[in-house]
């Protein structure tokens, strides 16, 4: 019969009408600045920069200045300067760190691979998709204090990482102090050796 | 399918005139391909469509490649005879030669009827400034209408014998061709080849109170 | 009759350089008018723009016009390294970036040489024909859009979507742009719960399309509107290079995952559906058939899903340089044959990156499949081709 096509259509239709009403499998959409939509544990919008303590984000940051990231970042959206001074890092070495570390959300797309490359967990993906800005240069060009964020904040976002990424630095710091410890004691025992060798009329020299 | 080495000595053999060379592929994927002479091309790629054995009916794909002028340095050693008669010397020899730049044209080619492939050929120009014409195989494989025209507008292939050779990608006044190496690329990325200018001339000429500065012709209203 | 001498109508104020709508006379037609097409026209999917010459309503000339899209792809993958490539080609055809990620990933393994272990290509298949459901399920909506039918079928066919789309971001990170592939694996292990999740989905999704085909497949409007419309002879789609659901609606059998059997698809058991008119109702079967057939793909690898690595050991993230060579990897991706043509001269960069977009080469016959049509039938014959812009102009 002509029409039977449409009524068997209209059918359907009249069936998701209803059903989008009780029916969670036809109700797509969620109520958004209310509800929101959980975010999955790999969720990535922009690259952010961890720092050991919240207090003194500047100070802390992981971030080494290698600068593996701007070369690798597809569209080179990421500027850094080295600092001429090195201070010690998340495992205890002394490391320059970046005076200078912008990154151009405007051009920023959001890929992830500085995140996955970086060497030291320093940069990683952050969550947050609600950005705006009033101004469209200075606005989205971020500065290095509006990178940093705290170590708890990425722990917060990402748990399972977080807490991967923790464990391997806890233990890499643990290896230098041992390493340290070790050779601050061969350090100690040649010393001493050599003191029990040389003759006692000589100085101790400044070992 | 035969190796390439079969269809080359088939090829040479139906075409006694033509230049057909192999072209090694030192990567792992080992993909060789064959060189034809531009006076020959159209032919055999004919014959390689319709050859029962070939029925090479699909070309795939149509790239460019731009090899610019190179300069080779090449080291030899020649050892030199002493004129003081003392032992003989070696030396390190320089020549320098320069590679001729030119484009090149690559079709990948197969069979959908008896589903093998590729056989992939190469066309070459004689230099990358004036002698810059090969032969189009678009009367041959329809699909190839689109990426010679491509082709021509990103790298400058002009193709003999295209139905319609006009730039695809870039716009119809734009001068150069940027797939080649040795393009400069502007330093306005932002500039728009859209009238900005003529348009706004003549919203003023249209409208005088929206210019900036010209206060608008002041409005008599009509009392009644 | 006097010469062909075009009346041209002064351009309308503002107007871009080229007139939009014009007469034209012609001395075998008569008056015609030309109008183009887009570049917006909401029907193109894009900046697609079409410049139409017409009879009345009947189109005696279609030349299609591209590059508003363009951004040179080739030459930004050729001034970075092999890796920084994988985010754009994304951006390719942006409805499918996993199976983009995994024709890319196959060309430069190809140059490489590059093993992939058994776990990524069961992902990878996974993957893909995930994909190939969501850009069917949304093609079919765009057609019926085109159709004129406003929306409804679309909006079921994203519902569908936006599940699947869900389990892309919560694999890789994001919704469309997944970046997901490597050379020589892929970049995420995918938890149980996620695989239970898609496998659900799967086994779900048969179900949608009894009930899409239920409301869309016999309707009257659509076989009326799409029968005997667009018609593609197979000789003429072969010799034009068209690949995908376009050429096997003509009735060609050329499918690259039983041709090629690239990746694991050897191991699989499905069938590929082929057409017989060639026409726009036979392209839209093709889909639905299609997505039918992915059901069952996905069905066979979830349940075969090997455990293990999902990179090669000895593959290089950083610092990965080919070795000097050329390669051409394609595969078949939801809109057709999608290759890439990589040739390396050893260091960091490609020398020449290729890509060979389906949407671009399946567009070589538009003039042909329009001719003698009316613009609303070229609108949906234009849809049943399934272009993607960011493909078509790169």
């Amino acid at each position: 019969m002509l029409g039977s096509g449409i009524l068997k259509g209209l059918a359907v239709t009249a069936k998701n009408f209803a059903g989008s009403f009780y029916d969670p499998e036809r109700m797509a959409t969620v109520q958004y600045p209310e509800e929101r939509a959980p975010l999955g544990e790999h969720y990535r919008s922009f690259p952010l920069l961890v720092c050991e303590n919240a207090a003194d984000p500047l100070g802390t940051l992981r971030c080494v200045a290698c600068t593996i990231c701007e070369k690798e970042c597809p569209p080179q959206c990421i500027y850094i300067e080295k600092s001429k001074d090195k201070k010690p890092d998340a495992t205890g070495k002394p490391q320059l760190y970046p005076v200078i570390f912008t990154i151009d959300t405007a051009v920023c797309m959001g890929c992830g691979i500085c995140a996955e490359l970086c060497p030291f967990d320093s940069i990683k993906m952050d969550k947050v998709f609600e950005v705006t800005a009033t101004n469209r240069f200075t606005g989205l060009l971020l500065e290095r204090d509006q990178l940093a964020k705290s170590n708890a904040y990425y722990h917060s976002i990402r748990p399972a990482e977080a807490a991967e990424v923790d464990a391997r630095l806890a233990a890499e710091r643990l290896a230098a102090e041992e390493k340290a410890k070790a050779a601050a004691l061969a350090k100690a025992a040649a010393a001493a050796a050599k003191a029990a060798a040389a003759p006692p009329t000589t100085p101790p020299s400044a070992a | 399918m035969e190796s390439l080495e079969q269809i080359r000595d088939r090829l040479l053999a139906r075409f006694p005139g033509a230049t057909i060379t192999l072209v090694p592929n030192p990567g792992p994927a080992a993909e060789h391909t064959i060189s034809l002479d531009n006076a020959h091309a159209f032919e055999i790629a004919r014959f390689l469509r319709d050859d029962p054995a070939l029925q090479l009916d699909y070309c795939s794909n149509v790239t460019g490649i731009d090899w610019p002028e190179k300069e080779i340095v090449e080291t030899k050693k020649v050892s030199v005879a002493d004129p003081a008669g003392g032992p003989a010397k070696v030396v390190e020899e320089k020549t320098k030669r320069i590679e001729p730049g030119r484009l090149e044209a690559v079709y990948h080619l197969y069979s959908m009827a008896l589903r093998h492939g590729p056989v992939i050929i190469r066309l070459r120009t004689g230099n990358r400034s004036d002698q810059v014409t090969v032969p189009s195989l678009t009367p041959v494989w329809r699909s190839c209408d689109f990426q010679e025209r491509e082709i021509f507008d990103l790298f400058g292939i002009v193709f003999e014998g295209h139905p319609n050779l006009r730039r695809l990608l870039m716009w119809g006044d734009f001068k150069d061709h940027p797939m080649r190496k040795d393009y400069v690329e502007p330093d306005d990325y932002e500039w728009e080849p859209t009238p900005h200018a003529e348009v706004l001339e003549r919203a003023q000429a249209h409208y005088p109170s929206v210019t900036p500065g010209v206060s608008a012709p002041a409005q008599v209203e009509a009392k009644p | 009759m006097s010469p062909a001498a075009p009346t041209q109508a002064p351009a309308p104020f503002g107007a871009p350089s080229g007139p939009t709508v014009r007469t034209v006379t012609d001395a075998f037609h008569g008056d015609l008018l030309e109008v183009s097409m887009g570049p917006q026209h909401p029907s193109t999917h894009g900046v697609f723009r079409m410049d139409v010459t017409l009879d009345g309503e009947v189109i005696v000339k279609l030349k299609p016009v591209f590059g508003y899209l363009h951004r040179n792809h080739e030459k930004i993958a050729e001034n970075t390294s092999y890796l920084a490539s994988m985010p754009y080609t994304d951006r390719l055809d942006y409805l499918c970036s996993m199976s983009t990620n995994w024709a890319y990933a196959l060309a430069v393994e190809k140059l490489a040489g590059q093993a992939v272990p058994d776990r990524a290509q069961y992902l990878r298949i996974i993957l893909a024909e995930l994909t190939r459901i969501v850009n069917h399920a949304c093609l079919v909506g765009f057609l019926f859009n085109d159709l004129g039918t406003s929306f409804t079928p679309l909006l079921y066919a994203f519902r569908e979507r936006e599940k699947i789309i869900d389990l892309f971001e919560a694999l890789s990170g994001s919704r469309m742009m997944c970046n997901y592939q490597r050379f020589g694996g892929c970049r995420i292990d995918p938890s149980p719960e996620w695989l239970a999740a898609a496998s659900r989905l799967v086994d779900n999704f048969p179900r949608f399309l009894d009930e899409y085909e239920r409301m869309l497949t016999g309707n009257e409007i659509l076989l009326a509107r799409t029968q005997g419309v667009g018609r593609l002879k197979a000789a003429n789609a072969i010799n034009a290079g068209i690949t995908g659901p376009v050429l096997r609606a003509a009735g060609v059998n050329y499918d690259l995952r039983k041709v090629d059997a690239y990746g694991f698809y050897s191991r699989f058991d499905f069938r590929v559906p082929l057409g017989e008119h060639g026409d726009t109702y036979d392209r839209y079967m093709m889909r639905i058939l299609e997505m039918r057939e992915s059901v069952k793909i996905l069905q066979q690898a979830f349940r075969d899903l090997p455990t293990g690595p999902i990179m090669d050991p000895k593959a290089k993230i950083r610092g990965f340089r080919p070795k000097a060579g050329e390669a051409y990897g394609r595969l078949e991706s939801p809109k057709g044959e999608l290759g890439f043509y990589l040739l390396s001269d050893g260091t960091p960069n490609p020398y020449r990156y290729r890509v060979r977009p389906p949407s671009l080469i399946n567009l070589t016959l538009l003039e042909e499949m329009c001719l003698g049509h009316t613009v609303a039938d070229a609108v949906v014959i234009l849809g049943s081709i399934d272009i993607v812009l960011g493909e078509v102009d790169r």
